[in-house]
């Protein structure tokens, strides 16, 4: 078993190879699932914010103030 | 559906020219693109005093360490033309003879002295079991046959 | 609203298809690392770092396949006006650009033991890494602009500026001297590969694509929630300051 780990000497570049494979797809899953999350939440709040969608319209609502809440995905 | 269609064609006719451009600046910078001159590139090339890459095969039976241990003589070949080479210094591990090698450096009294080696390998990939049957069955190629080829290619 | 009329579709079919496609990778990484690790031999002039082979090339593919499908979602974005193509452009752009940068580290790691350096300015490595910083600018450009709009088209007409980049990557070891060797698999007379390397290559190369193709329909679904958020901000900014 230690022999297969030692890569006939060649350890020392073979295994950081697969790492770095591995955490940059792992990574850019995570990342991925993350955002997913986060846009589905706020997609979910304004939508319950503004049942009309488009037309909610009622006086006195300031739409603009339930989306300060997160400024990260107004960028995006 | 006209405007598309506009926008097709013009879209077209900029990647055309792209393509154009680009293969006209690639034509151009040839020389400098090249990563190293082979031995018969050598015999038309002026490189005088110059730093430069030269690439080739290592002659098969041309290694020999010198007496202080850290020296490496050898020559370079495209089956045409050879050269002569010396190096001080640790060589990559790919290093033998009949393979692949890029070496840096300029030429002095006929002898080209290397600043850097490093090793080229060719596009084959076996297991040594199957090198081994195809050696002994008589037609086992050397990586040298494809090197040659982009050797002499130029 | 005919403009969401697709996406919707397009949400529809990916929901379907996901599972699929996450399940391929799965099963594809675990029969392609077990071959990369255990199923198969050592090369007869490279010994084990040869196993540096079955991320590297998969990866280089993958960076050439992820730009030159970006590059023809952005024909289609600029000549049809396709909302979706220019989401799926944006979408793979980070994919691509990571598959890209495996590429170029693995590689070092297999030249430093190999050829004896990490990294050369031959045609091959030089034109990939071009490749890298294409995505890289093409992910900037996108987000550059206070108009998501002009941003896409900016970038759009950055990935068909960028194509002639491809055949200069697959070419280069053709075309002129490097370092680098020529084409092992997708070359004239077939393969010059033992079928027992090839077989980790092409596993790895599957699992790669359908990673590719799951996180792809995951990164579409937040655009196209990014998308549909920006619409409904804009129309209650607009009810606000109406109101």
């Amino acid at each position: 078993m230690s022999e297969f780990f030692h890569m006939g000497g060649y350890a020392a570049y073979v295994w950081p190879a697969y790492g770095i494979a591995a955490i940059v797809l792992l990574g850019l899953l995570a990342a991925t699932w993350k955002g997913l999350r986060d846009a589905e939440a706020t997609l979910k709040a304004l939508e319950s914010a503004h049942p009309g969608r488009r037309r909610a319209r009622a006086a006195g609502q300031r739409p603009s103030d339930k989306s300060a809440g997160t400024p990260a995905e107004a960028s995006e | 559906m006209t405007r598309k269609k506009r926008r097709l064609t013009m879209l077209g006719l900029a990647l055309l020219g792209l393509g154009t451009a680009t293969a006209l600046a690639l034509t151009a910078f040839q020389d400098n693109i090249v990563f190293f001159y082979s031995p018969s590139q050598l015999q038309t090339q002026q490189v005088g005093d110059r730093n430069f890459r030269l690439g080739g095969l290592v002659e098969e039976g041309s290694v020999h360490k010198q007496p202080d241990g850290v020296t490496t003589a050898f020559r370079v070949t495209d089956t045409a033309h050879t050269v002569d080479v010396s190096y001080r210094g640790q060589l990559p591990d790919l290093f033998r003879e009949g393979q692949g090698v890029v070496a840096e450096g300029r030429m002095a009294n006929g002898v080209f002295v290397a600043r850097e080696v490093l090793a080229k390998h060719d596009e084959k990939y076996m297991p040594p079991e199957v090198s081994e049957a195809l050696k002994q069955a008589g037609v086992y190629k050397n990586p040298a046959e494809s090197e040659t080829k982009t050797a002499k290619k130029e | 609203m005919h403009r969401f009329a697709n996406p919707a579709r397009f949400l529809r079919l990916s929901a379907a298809l996901l599972p699929w496609c996450a399940g391929a990778t799965v099963i594809l990484m675990i029969l392609g690392l077990w071959l990369s690790l255990f199923g198969s031999p050592p090369d007869y002039q490279q010994g084990e770092t040869v196993r540096i082979m079955y991320i590297h090339v998969p990866a280089a593919w993958m960076s050439l396949f992820v730009y030159t499908n970006m590059a023809v979602a952005a024909a289609v974005g600029l000549v049809w006006k396709h909302p979706l193509a220019d989401l799926f452009a944006k979408a793979a752009a980070p994919i691509g650009a990571g598959f890209t940068f495996v590429c170029l580290v693995t590689g070092s790691l297999w030249g430093a033991p190999m050829w004896g350096t990490w990294w050369v300015w031959d045609a091959r490595l030089t034109s990939v890494l071009i490749l890298f910083f294409l995505y890289l600018g093409y992910m900037a450009l996108v987000n550059a602009f206070d108009d998501p709009q002009r941003g896409m088209k900016a970038g759009n007409v950055l990935l068909l500026v960028g194509i002639v980049n491809v055949p200069i990557i697959k070419f280069s070891v053709d075309w002129w001297n490097t370092l680098h060797q020529p084409a092992s698999v997708m070359r004239m007379g077939g393969p010059s590969i033992d079928p027992s390397m090839l077989a980790p290559l092409l596993a790895m190369a599957g699992a790669f694509t359908a990673y590719f193709l799951s996180v792809v329909f995951l990164r579409l679904r937040t655009e196209i929630n990014q998308r549909k958020i920006q619409t409904l901000r804009l129309s209650a900014a607009a009810d606000g300051t109406r109101g």
